[in-house]
Order: C-alpha cells, then structure tokens, then sequence
C-alpha cells in the first residue's frame, strides 16, 4: 500500500520511517497501521525495545512480518481499528498510508483514541511539481512519492496539507509536531505555512486528541 | 459385518498400542462440565524431543477430532506416519531438537486414552453411552493434569489445528498464566450452526446402523462400521475444498472408461470417499465419534461471558498466532477474524495470516510451505522473547 520514497537512510529504512523512530522513546507500544514489510517495527524493536504490533493488507508482507518474530495482522485500517481499545497504544503510526485508507476521517479518530499519540505520514498533494503537472499537461500527476499512474493507484483519497490540518481542527485533534520533508527527502528545510504546503514533498505529524467526545 | 469385526482391532490390543499412558485424577477427581466427577482416568500420551532443565521448552499439540497421540513416528494402529509427521520433527515446524513436544490422546478418545469403550469398573462392561459427556474444556483440564504429573508449569507453546485450535483457545481461556505462546489453527471461538448440522449427520448415521445396538456394539461383539464410514465420508468432504476436490478428482471415472448405469463407485471422487470412510473405521470407535463430535458442538468460548468473547481473554499475556485457510469452509477466515478482533480489543499480542490454498481445512496437515514457514517464523520469534536459544 505504501508509495515508495526515493531516499532511504541507515539500514535501508525510509526516511520517513527514521524520522517517526526518532519521535518514539524507548519501550513504548507502538501500533504500526500498514507496516508493510515490517521495516519500522525491526527498527523499533532493535533500536528502541518497543513493544510493537502491526496491520498489514498484504498475506505475503504479513507473512514476511510473522516469520521474522513480529506480531502482525492481516488487515486494514478501515476495518481493524475500531476494535482496539482507547488509549492502549503510547503510538499508533500510519505512514504513507492514509490517502489509501476507504474513511481517512474515521480512520484519524480511531488512531487518536487508540495511541496517547498519532504519527501520520503522507504526500502532499500541494506539492509545486504535483501542481505544476496538473496545471501544465493536464495530466494526473506522478511524483517519486505518487509513483503510479491514475488507474493503477491505490491512493484514493489524497490531500494537501492545508487539507490535512483544516480536518485536524474539526475533529479536535492536536499538532504535536511537525516535519517537512522535501524532494531529496531532507527534513527540516521547509518550515509550516503556506510556504509548506507548496514545497513539502512529504509530510510527518504527531497528533494527540484534544477534546474527547466519548 | 464379520468383515467389519475382522477389520477392528480389539480393546486390549489398542491399550497395548497405544504406548504410554498415566492414571490421573486418583486422589482429587476431575469435575466434569456436566457435573459429573471423572476418576480415576487414564491419558494416554507421546513425547518427542527433550524437556530441558527448567523446563521451559515443552510444546503441546492438541489433536483433531479423529487424531490421536502418534503426531509424528509411525502410528502403530495404522502403521502410517503420524497426523502431523510434515510438522513434528527434528529441524521440522515445530523442531524436536529444541522443543519437549507432547500430544495426548483426548478425553472420550478410543487410543488409549478414557473414553466410551473402555470398560466400566463397576458393570464390568464398556461403558457405551453411559460415559459421561466430555467437553473441550474436559479435555483442556485432562491435559492440564497431566503437565502437572509431569511437573511442567508453564506451556512455551500450545499448538493445533480445527478441534486442536479449539483446545489451543480453550487453553488460553482457562489457564491463560500457563501458555506463553498459542496457536490456534483454522478455528474458531465457537462451533457454527453448518458444522453441527455436519455432524450431527454423521451422528444419525452411525445411530441408524443395526450394529451399533443403542451404543452397547461392543456388548452384541458387533460394529457399526457402515454408519461410521457415512460419518467419515460426509465430515471429509467439509474437510477439502470443491477446487481441490475438482483438481483431484473432476468428474474423472474409477477404474473403468465408460459410466457402469449403476450404482459402483463410477467416480474416482466415490471411490475415495469410500476408501476413507472403510479405513477409518479400522482406527475409530463410533461413539467416540459421537462423543467427541458433541464435545465440539457444545464448544462455545464466549458462552460463560455473556457472550463477549473479548472478556475470555482479558487476563492472557500469552503470543498469539492465528492462522486460517482462505479455502476452509468450515472455519472460514471470517471466524478466525471473530477471535483476532476480540484478542485486538484486549490490546493482546497476536498475529493473524490467512494462507492462500485451495486444499481447504485440511491444509494444515499438509505440505503447504506458507504456513509451515508461518508457523516456525512465529515459533522462532516467541522462543527469542522466552529465551529460549538455539542449540
């Protein structure tokens, strides 16, 4: 389900996934919502000792996970969240994998009322390049991050990071932190606002519920 | 009928084949779920492999509803290799050069085991249908007593497949500080109104054969070997898939080229069928077909929750591993996810993988390299968080 960043860092995990190791201390329970191969979950759990769980749609990644000692699930985000109780997870982490997701609105609430925090990574769909192909061929866009063409593309609901964080605000959730990633997978480089949404290739938040609504 | 007699092996020869067996329940009686006490009784076991010094290695496989002991070896009744011989091994699945690997033949069994034909101490006959009704939990328990006569505290693994993955949940639910690591295979939390209607078939066609003489076969020195090999006949086509049966058998005739007008085995699928059923009554006692088919019947984990299956597993800090089969209609993958989705409610550690097969239920007694690589990938993790090193 994951699009593929261009840029990997040590050990050949993404970048994206480095940067959500960072933001996760030692021994915390970490849910990792379509973990894929198990990347983060290894780098976790060798790095951090994290007690970590996964969701996976693939039977070959799951698969995969199982035979090197990981604990995952056959499943998805739209179907398997809203079974996990409130707060039993220090982090539920969604990299990539939002705008693949059926309800991404549900599947938000759900990763906020399960983890004392939500890790959520994506493209941005404001991205210059994603807008100038737009603007220019008139063509649907494809970028290292949105690799596949129109009907191919498992991404259905893609979004800007206004968007993002305009759907943040109505459901009352809160922005913990925030990083940028550009096109040669640098963080850091672009700060927030407008000038984000334009520059920033990827994304990565750390989301916390403010009010509960329980 | 004398061909039937010819063919069963008596009950002192089984006891003799049956191998090594204890008496349990001698000083404190094992409370049945019926209410009914049970003692003394005897459970009649394998082992393979070596329990190491703190006794921290020791794997139980629990057997399906027609298995028994012999997991892997020869079966000495049938002179095959054992049940799960693809699984059970040195550097196999489940590896007898790490692990203490036992299976014990089920409460209401007929290899060894007590059960509806061994012979009431008190009337000096079998017992027949005056056995007391067993349950999956009796079984549990049974095993459980029989770890503690070996002194075995805590289960590294508790492993098996249909009523075998039964036993595993069952395990969890009643001594979830015993099992450090569960596997229940193609099963499911309770057992669905279609496979009691399988059953109970094979139940009225063992109950409407003249020799089974209301359960007293035995007493009349009769068998009711025709009943018993429809059971099989019906419950083994539940254990395949129809692409499985199609790619095996398709509409492919027996021995002859051209449709005999009559009612032969035309078909090879006949045939097979026929050849199952007469060569398990060889092996099986009929009313433990019916006991323990009751038994999975009655098999329901949530009943004592109020039906929330989610609180059978509150207490459990045990690893799980589900697994089902995509092509199992018996216990379809959308049960399996029933069990997963309450684990996941208790924030419990479990895995989950649907293998992709078309050989149906019985997948997992077969050479299907997606799950046996599964299965030893999680039995290896779980071994690294107990501990436990490869020698």
């Amino acid at each position: 389900m994951n699009a593929q960043s261009p840029v990997s860092g040590a050990g050949g995990v993404r970048v994206d996934l480095l940067l959500i190791a960072d933001m996760i201390e030692p021994g915390a329970r970490v849910l990792d919502v379509g973990c894929g191969d198990g990347a983060l979950l290894e780098h976790l759990a060798q790095t951090k000792q994290a007690d970590g769980r996964g969701i996976e749609l693939s039977q070959a990644a799951v698969k995969a996970c199982v035979s090197r000692g990981l604990s995952v699930i056959q499943g998805d985000a739209d179907q398997d969240l809203h079974d996990y109780p409130t707060q039993a997870f220090d982090y539920v982490v969604l990299s990539q994998t939002l705008q693949a997701t059926h309800n991404p609105k549900d599947v938000l609430e759900h990763m906020v009322r399960i983890g004392r925090s939500a890790i959520v990574s994506f493209p941005n769909f404001g991205y210059w390049r994603v807008r100038w192909q737009l603007m220019t061929n008139g063509r649907m866009p494809r970028t290292d991050t949105l690799a596949e063409v129109w009907y191919q593309t498992p991404n259905i609901h893609l979004c800007t990071i206004r968007d993002f964080l305009a759907l943040c605000r109505e459901l009352g959730i809160s922005i913990d932190q925030q990083i940028f990633i550009d096109r040669a997978g640098k963080p850091g480089r672009i700060r927030g606002g407008r000038l984000a949404n334009l520059f920033a290739d990827l994304s990565l938040f750390r989301l916390a519920q403010t009010k509960w609504s329980l | 009928m004398t061909e039937a007699l010819d063919n069963q092996i008596s009950g002192s020869e089984r006891a003799r084949r049956a191998g090594p067996s204890v008496t349990l329940g001698t000083e404190a009686p094992l409370l049945l779920d019926c209410g009914i006490e049970l003692g003394p009784f005897t459970v009649a076991y394998q082992t393979y492999g070596e329990l190491n010094a703190d006794k921290s290695n020791a794997v139980l496989v629990c057997h399906a509803l027609t298995g028994d002991q012999y997991a892997t070896d020869t079966n000495p009744v049938t002179g095959k290799p054992g049940w799960w011989h693809l699984a059970v091994g040195p550097g196999r699945t489940i590896d007898t050069d790490r692990y203490f690997v036992m299976c014990a033949n089920v409460l209401g069994g007929c290899m060894g085991t007590t059960g509806p034909s061994d012979t009431d101490p008190q009337t000096g006959e079998p017992h027949g249908l005056k056995f007391p009704m067993i349950t999956i939990a009796d079984m549990v328990h049974a095993q459980a007593m029989l770890l503690d006569h070996l002194g075995i505290e805590q289960l590294f693994c508790v492993i098996g497949g249909s009523m075998g993955g039964m036993q595993v949940l069952q395990w969890v639910a009643s001594f979830p500080e015993r099992v450090f690591a569960a596997v229940p295979i193609a099963a499911a939390a309770r057992h669905s109104a279609q496979n009691i209607a399988f059953h109970e078939v094979g139940r009225q066609a063992i109950v409407a054969d003249r020799d089974w003489h209301g359960g007293d076969y035995l007493v009349h020195g009769t068998h009711p070997a025709k009943g018993l090999a429809v059971a099989r006949m019906a419950a083994h086509i539940t254990y395949m898939s129809e692409p499985s049966l199609r790619r095996k058998f398709g509409r492919k005739l027996q021995d002859r080229s051209n449709l005999s007008y009559g009612f032969d085995a035309d078909f090879q699928v006949e045939s097979y069928l026929r050849h199952q059923g007469s060569t398990f009554v060889d092996r099986f006692d009929a009313n433990s077909y019916l006991y323990i088919t009751r038994a999975m019947d009655y098999f329901d984990l949530a009943a004592d929750r109020s039906g929330r299956l989610a609180d059978v597993f509150t207490n459990s800090k045990s690893r799980f591993c589900l697994i089902s089969f995509a092509s199992d209609w018996l216990f379809p993958t959308s049960e399996v996810r029933e069990v997963v989705h309450a684990l996941n409610a208790v924030a419990a550690n479990v895995s989950f993988v649907e293998i992709e097969t078309d050989k149906g239920h019985d997948a997992f007694l077969l050479d299907e390299p997606e799950f046996h690589d599964t299965v030893s990938g999680f039995i290896n993790g779980a071994a690294e968080h107990r501990g436990l090193h490869a020698r």
